[in-house]
């Protein structure tokens, strides 16, 4: 899913990382955000709708929609698509509206 | 046709092309930007006073045929890489051709690639004779194939994949 | 409290011109920007921009943003930077309160306010149009051009507008296939050139078509697409199917106006402008005195206007303030007539008759 060459950009990639996802661990790079390294493992299901429980991806990945919201390290409704990624991270899907610890 | 498209009519492409007398003298370019945007980097490329929009930079852009001496500077610096090269002065069978090509991979010299239409349907196999890439074309690399001469009006792009 | 001259909400291209404009003033800056990174929408735009030489035509959108950002760093003595910081309101004695890095609140007393917060992507009502797979035409372009990760393999792009070309292209470019481009208007609304250059790759535009529905379990597996009549109504039995795991919406943005409400700012319904702008001068200043405005949250354009527009703001909101630029005049009348020049042609026409809506003189 990664794009290694292109015409016109060079991905300055940051160092690898591991962080887990529903307590499996998946690889992801420095300096991008949780949902695109989310979206480069095959992930595209991020969490699920309140009422009818349908699944939700990202869909604008500039922190305007609010589709993508996870619990990261525990804490819910967190905008993944513009919280960067970090060594060790615990990302999980989101059940409902989230609780405040 | 083309607003509904993308594709111009042959009319349309034909009337931006110069007399067959011109083309076979030597390389001239052919600009397709057939509607009125603001937009004018093509007139501040050319050093030959060979391209004119004027004033008004929504106007399209208009070609001195004589004045252009082929250099192919503007064909990089089109933002809708709508400018071409041609050259009828080569051989009787064959024109060159040359176009804008910003995918991966590029071409090389020598390879046999697909000609393609405006459409991007297959015309005929096309050889590569050069592919120009300095700094300045800033990322828009400039292809020049062979094309044959019954095609000059139809080619425009070509692919690699699928050889 | 932070005290500043002029405070700008947005750091993408308007919001960075309008930096640049004021500090030259002599104004001091403070520029908000909610990401941790300036630049706004340049930073994914790897496209040639048109326009003429003073909005940068024939450069990449990515490297406006860079040349802009040197500029900005030639007026550092005026301006603060602060990003991830997001502005969450103003109140009625002028302060705006922000939080910095989620986690700390703080309050700015600005003398001018500029609104420079962009445009949100429009949506399109469908059967499962919540489908994981189904992303915004900027989306995708994050995805792929910020973390060069692809959005899938198999693409169906819903809108042909400039956003929607120019995204389609760089999926090519990408290397992901684009199966086609639909628009449900009968015309193509973006620029020619660009549909041409896809065009000519073997992508079929479907002017007249929409979505009927997307299909799949947990994401998106197909999508089915209808014609239109000419009265914008489906016709039964033109279905057309697509296998595909992404489709890209790119029906249009809308202005990110929260903050010009929130002020009281008189707004008005402007479609040619693509949602609720405000009312504004010559000056782009709003009806709330030294509130101002510019780029897409005062109307959908081009980024070369949104440029434009900020440098004029950056301008004004300094002169209204006392801090008049020694060639204020000239300044401005260049302005002004650079977003002339872009808007007075045949794809300007529908701006110019928004902004004759909303320009109070």
């Amino acid at each position: 899913m990664r794009i290694e060459e292109h015409p016109i950009l060079k991905f300055k990639r940051g160092k690898k990382i591991k962080f887990k996802f529903e307590g499996k661990t998946m690889e992801g790079y420095e300096g991008e955000t949780v949902a695109a390294a989310l979206h480069a493992n095959g992930i595209l299901v991020l969490g699920e709708s309140l009422e009818k429980h349908r699944p939700r991806g990202f869909y604008c990945a500039i922190g305007n929609c609010s589709s993508c919201l996870m619990e990261v390290d525990g804490i819910p409704n967190v905008k993944t698509c513009v919280t960067k990624l970090e060594e060790g991270m615990e990302v999980n899907k989101q059940k409902g509206k989230g609780e405040l610890k | 046709m083309l607003e509904k498209t993308g594709v111009p009519t042959k009319e349309q492409v034909m009337n931006e092309f110069p007399d067959i007398s011109r083309i076979n003298e030597g390389p001239v370019v052919v600009i397709e930007c057939f509607k009125e945007i603001p937009c004018n980097p093509c007139t501040i490329a050319c050093k030959f006073d060979a391209i004119h929009i004027g004033e008004d930079i929504n106007k399209r852009p208009e070609v001195t045929e004589d004045n252009c001496i082929g250099c192919s500077v503007c064909l990089s610096k089109c933002p809708g890489l709508a400018i071409m090269l041609v050259d009828g002065s080569k051989s009787e069978e064959y024109v060159h051709m040359t176009i804008p090509y910003e995918f991966y991979p590029l071409p090389e010299e020598g390879d046999i690639v697909e000609g393609l239409d405006r459409e991007g349907e297959f015309l005929e196999k096309v050889k590569v004779l050069k592919v120009t890439n300095p700094k300045s074309y800033d990322r828009t690399p400039l292809v020049k194939l062979e094309v044959s001469r019954k095609y000059m009006y139809d080619f425009r792009n070509i692919r690699l994949e699928e050889m | 409290m932070i005290n500043t001259d002029i405070a700008i909400v947005g750091g993408g291209p308007a919001g960075l011109c309008a930096a640049i404009s004021a500090a030259e003033s002599g104004a001091k800056v403070t520029l908000i920007e909610r990401n941790d990174e300036l630049g706004g929408q340049l930073v994914k735009q790897t496209h040639m921009f048109f326009g003429s030489e003073k909005q940068y035509a024939s450069t990449r959108g990515i490297d406006i943003s860079d040349i802009l950002l040197e500029k900005l760093e030639g007026h550092k003595e005026n301006v603060t930077i602060m990003k991830n910081t997001t502005v969450l309101g103003r109140y009625e004695d002028g302060v705006i309160t922000g939080m910095i890095d989620e986690n700390k609140y703080l309050k700015f007393n600005p003398e001018a306010l500029i609104v420079a917060t962009g445009a949100t992507e429009k949506f399109l009502g469908f059967p499962n149009n919540d489908l994981p797979g189904i992303y915004g035409a900027g989306a995708v372009q994050t995805l792929m051009n910020v973390y060069g990760v692809k959005p899938g393999d198999k693409v169906l792009m819903v809108g042909a507008g400039n956003i929607g070309l120019i995204v389609s292209y760089q999926l090519m470019q990408a290397g992901v296939k684009v199966e086609a481009i639909i628009d449900a208007a009968p015309n193509i609304g973006g620029y020619l050139v660009h549909a041409s250059k896809i065009r000519r790759m073997g992508v079929p535009i479907y002017t007249g078509h929409t979505v009927k529905e997307a299909i799949g379990s947990d994401h998106l597996e197909k999508a089915v697409i209808w014609q239109l009549d000419d009265k914008w109504q489906p016709i039964e039995g033109s279905e057309k199917e697509y296998d595909v795991d992404v489709m890209c919406v790119s029906v249009g943005l809308s202005p990110l106006n929260e903050l010009l409400v929130m002020a009281g700012c008189e707004m008005e319904y402007v479609p040619e402008l693509s949602g609720n702008v405000p009312l504004r001068n010559e000056d782009y200043e709003t009806t709330v005195e030294n509130i101002f405005v510019a780029g897409d949250s005062c109307g959908v354009e081009e980024a070369s206007s949104a440029m434009v527009e900020g440098y004029l703001a950056g301008l004004t909101a300094a002169a209204k303030i006392g801090k008049i630029h020694p060639q204020y005049e000239e300044k401005k009348a260049d302005y002004i007539k650079q977003l002339d020049d872009l808007r007075s042609g045949p794809v300007g026409k529908h701006i110019r008759s928004g902004i004759d809506k909303i320009v109070r003189r």
